[in-house]
């Protein structure tokens, strides 16, 4: 195959440069340089500056700060935590609280400051006396010398009403004062406060879980009886036998309901004859029982090491334990295994879909205009609001699924629905079909990826398609139908709208996974991360207690996707060795 | 820079308006023009077929592998038309010609590699060993077993040494141990690379060399016990060392197996092939003896191509 020199046919023609072509800047690349830098330093700017804002506020929530007592100049005392300062230009009204004969000179004093005033947000707590959790105090409201942060003050964290400042007075057992120095009051509570907090939790397991077990048998023996009503009739023997059987369930069950009673009044007998009187900024005096308090430090007595004890106690209640004071309080367990499991059992979902429905468009489907509206769809699929999906889960999943599966195998707890309700495995499907275009896409281009010149391999030495597909194709594109999980994880784990319709829940009185059989019960709502954070943000009562929180679990949620891809892209990286060609 | 460029483009065609843009396909109507008349390539690129001129030596062979009439379409292009040749049984067969003249579709079509091609047609027909492998009857994936097959670049599958060399007998089915180590042994030998390999079975493929890899997948392909190897430019991607190697093994592999190979190297099909089939634009031109169509051919054709005056 000859190309005939242009040389042969003519005189040469030689070619012609323009002046200065080589030096222009679009020649040497410079600026693409400088545009794709720039638009990677926006990126993560962008990124970096969400991820620190979140982590700061997240990681600063639990530090224990130190207690000031501020006195104002129209003599209100308050005591509590700064949780924040700022700059504002004060109103009129502004001033109206003030002592009339010192109003005017203040009034000089900010309007020489050019009308600015900084102020602070204290903690001030103690609902139940001043029903205010914060109060904004000027910092021309404060007295001469009013500021200061005493030895004595107490911060008491309360399983309800929410925080509790004040001094403490006497250390009171069985109502008599047993202890009257702040010192002595203190170390009495250190020494009691342990056994209580051991009673109540004793107290709770038996709440929750003997007697929890104990309904869940009276329920079963209810169901057993209702069951026989249903299929055999109320006339039946075997009704009449199960009526015999929930009869005597009954009546042991009543017993034992009992003795658990008894025991927790014994337990809460005990308890009650602790508490303290703490006499709080105002010079009210109020008693709290030892078994109501979760956690209670003397701010600012406080080393670092100290400090840093109350801050991982506080984490670690809130990596552990259950909330309370609707959410804002106590701890995200729940919500961080419904999280967890949910995801799980959406990658289980959507991976084996997904694959199989890119394996036949890719390997089996002719190419064509019908395969080409297939791949169209799913991709517009990606397009649909989230909530519409949500819509749909609710109304096929929950309503059209679980309300046959209801009729089916649960009719004896109709009208009360077992499956025809949000659940974890409603979310759960609701969002596999959410990120299935994700996997889809993502797997049929890891096929794609795979080299042709490999698949003949197969095929000359006398391989089938599906042995093809299963020895040769599948495992060369598995790093990449990884890639599609990882994505769809992601997208899922933080996923809020959907599932607000299909099972998630502000408060789910049991986890999905627990030890009576089946064990997982994929019928339960659960409680979910994401929508912790939407209930923090803007269903609670005390917002400006909860705004800390919302920073916390957001990090934490973050986090618990970083773990989850983390692991994921650690097994990816596992499969992908195997590939790696390390030529010569 | 592009209006340039343009520029220069139009100023070129100017000075030379007869060239045409010269398609691959077209070689002849290009500047250097042949020194004695080629009236048979110029028959081929009106679109005739010239018989082919088959040297008795190849019909006294006992054909192991027989195309008749043998036609192939893609889609609406021929891409074969007539080939009408025998394989002889035990040999090595060179096939030799300019770029797209179709070396490679005949030998995919011998192991009905191109059926997964789509928009394929074939007409004629290929026996091996007297049976028609076009019949309804015949199973492809048994087909394919007969013939092992090894490509241009080579192409081990991401997995062992050990798994790349056993796959033909992993899809059978074969689970015993001592069967499995007994093939990949006998296979790696066969293909001059057990001493190299030996060692280091459990490591990937992928670790090897180029010219070890496609020696692995010359393994692969005897793993299989094959009656007919098929052997697509089985060197082009490989250093003369390993070109080197490859060829010794092709040595030492005729007698046992029937070799139809492609290749673009002169030197390589004098070097190892018995008999040799020049090609043109989807046609059999000549066909004998190697050492006959290198140094005394029949037609000029090929003398001209042989020699390196067109191609």
């Amino acid at each position: 195959m000859v190309d005939a020199p242009a040389t042969r046919r003519g005189a040469p023609v030689p070619r012609r440069r323009r002046a200065g072509g080589a030096t222009s800047l679009l020649a040497t690349g410079e600026p693409m340089l400088w545009l794709t830098g720039g638009g990677m330093l926006i990126s993560v700017a962008m990124i970096v500056g969400l991820l620190a804002l979140v982590a700061y506020q997240g990681l600063a929530t639990f530090w224990p700060r130190p207690i000031v007592r501020v006195e104002t100049l129209s003599g209100d005392v308050l005591m509590g935590e700064v949780t924040r300062r700022d700059a504002y230009e004060p109103g009129e009204q502004a001033f109206h609280g003030l002592p009339v004969e010192l109003a005017p000179a203040v009034r000089a004093v900010v309007k020489a400051e050019g009308g600015w005033d900084r102020r602070r947000l204290v903690r001030t707590g103690n609902f139940e006396l001043t029903g205010e959790h914060f109060r904004w105090v000027s910092d021309f409201e404060i007295a001469p010398g009013g500021e200061r942060q005493p030895e004595w003050a107490l911060l008491f964290e309360r399983r309800a009403w929410g925080r509790f400042y004040g001094e403490p007075r006497r250390f009171l057992v069985d109502g008599e004062a047993v202890a009257t120095e702040p010192a002595a009051v203190w170390a009495r509570f250190e020494e009691h406060h342990a056994p209580v907090r051991r009673r109540w939790a004793e107290r709770r397991a038996l709440e929750i879980d003997d007697v929890g077990e104990i309904n869940h048998r009276l329920e079963a023996a209810r169901l057993a009886q209702r069951t026989a009503e249903l299929r055999q009739g109320p006339e039946s023997r075997a009704f009449r036998e199960a009526e015999a059987r929930f009869a005597a369930t009954e009546t042991e069950v009543d017993e034992e309901f009992a003795r658990i009673r008894e025991r927790i009044e014994e337990l809460d007998r005990e308890n009650a004859r602790y508490a303290i009187a703490v006499e709080t900024s105002a010079g009210t005096e109020q008693e709290l029982s030892l078994a109501d308090i979760v956690r209670a430090y003397p701010a600012n007595q406080l080393g670092a090491l100290e400090r840093a004890g109350v801050y991982l106690s506080r984490w670690w209640e809130f990596l552990s334990a259950d909330p309370r004071e609707a959410n804002s309080e106590g701890g995200v367990f729940p919500a961080i295994f419904g999280t967890v499991v949910m995801t799980l059992l959406m990658a289980l979902t959507v991976l084996p879909f997904g694959v199989l429905a890119a394996l036949y468009l890719r390997e089996y489907a002719k190419a064509g205009l019908l395969t080409s509206a297939v791949r169209i769809a799913v991709n517009n699929l990606a397009g649909v609001p989230s909530i519409v999906f949500g819509v749909f889960g609710l109304g096929f999943f929950c309503y059209i699924v679980g309300g046959q599966i209801d009729q089916l195998f649960y009719a004896a707890k109709l009208p009360s629905p077992t499956f025809g309700t949000g659940g974890i495995l409603w979310a759960s499907l609701t969002l596999a079909l959410l990120t299935l275009p994700v996997v889809i896409v993502a797997t049929e281009e890891a096929l794609a990826a795979v080299p042709g010149s490999m698949r003949e391999g197969s095929y000359a030495c006398g391989a089938s398609k599906w042995q093809t597909i299963r020895r040769i194709v599948l495992p060369r594109a598995m790093p990449g139908i990884m890639t599609g999980m990882i994505l769809a994880m992601a997208r899922g784990a933080g996923e809020v709208a959907p599932l607000m319709l299909v099972g998630a829940v502000k408060l789910a009185p049991e986890l999905p996974v627990d030890g009576i059989f089946p064990f997982l019960h994929a019928e339960r709502s659960f409680m979910h991360l994401g929508f912790h954070i939407f209930d923090l943000g803007f269903q609670s009562q005390n917002s400006e207690a909860a705004k800390p929180m919302v920073y916390t679990t957001t990090l934490l949620l973050i986090s618990i996707i970083a773990f989850l891809n983390l692991a994921a892209i650690a097994l990816r990286t596992r499969l992908r060795r195997r590939f790696v060609a390390a030529q010569f | 820079m592009p209006d340039t460029r343009t520029k220069d483009t139009t100023e070129l065609a100017g000075a030379a308006p007869a060239r045409p843009a010269a398609p691959s396909m077209r070689p002849l109507e290009s500047g250097r023009v042949a020194s004695r008349p080629q009236r048979r390539l110029a028959a081929i690129q009106r679109g005739e077929t010239p018989p082919c001129e088959t040297h008795e030596e190849v019909l006294a062979e006992r054909a192991e592998l027989v195309l008749q009439g043998f036609g192939l379409y893609y889609g609406e292009v021929k891409a074969l038309d007539s080939v009408t040749m025998a394989v002889p049984w035990g040999k090595v067969t060179a096939l030799i010609g300019p770029s797209g003249c179709g070396k490679s579709t005949l030998v995919r079509s011998v192991n009905r590699i191109n059926d997964l091609i789509d928009g394929v047609r074939y007409e004629g027909d290929i026996l091996l060993e007297g049976r028609s492998i076009f019949d309804p009857k015949v199973d492809v994936i048994e087909l394919r077993k007969r013939m092992g097959m090894i490509f241009q670049k080579p192409n081990p599958f991401p997995m062992s040494i050990y798994e790349n060399v056993v796959y033909p007998l992993r899809i059978d089915g074969e689970r015993n141990r001592a069967r499995l180590d007994e093939a990949c042994e006998r296979a790696l030998e066969g293909a001059a690379l057990w001493d190299e390999a030996k060692d280091r079975l459990d490591q990937s493929a992928l670790s090897l060399s180029g010219g070890q890899q496609q020696r692995l997948c010359i393994a692969r392909a005897l793993a299989g016990d094959p009656e007919v190897l098929l052997m697509d430019e089985p060197c082009s991607a490989l250093d003369p060392i390993a070109t080197g190697r490859i060829e010794e093994l092709i040595e030492s592999l005729k007698g046992r197996y029937t070799m139809l190979m492609v290749t673009h190297n002169m030197q390589q099909a004098t070097r190892t092939s018995d008999y040799t089939a020049f090609m043109y634009l989807g046609r059999l031109v000549e066909y004998g003896p190697t050492w006959t169509i290198f140094s005394n051919p029949r037609l000029p054709e090929t003398e001209d191509y042989v020699t390196g005056r067109f191609g």
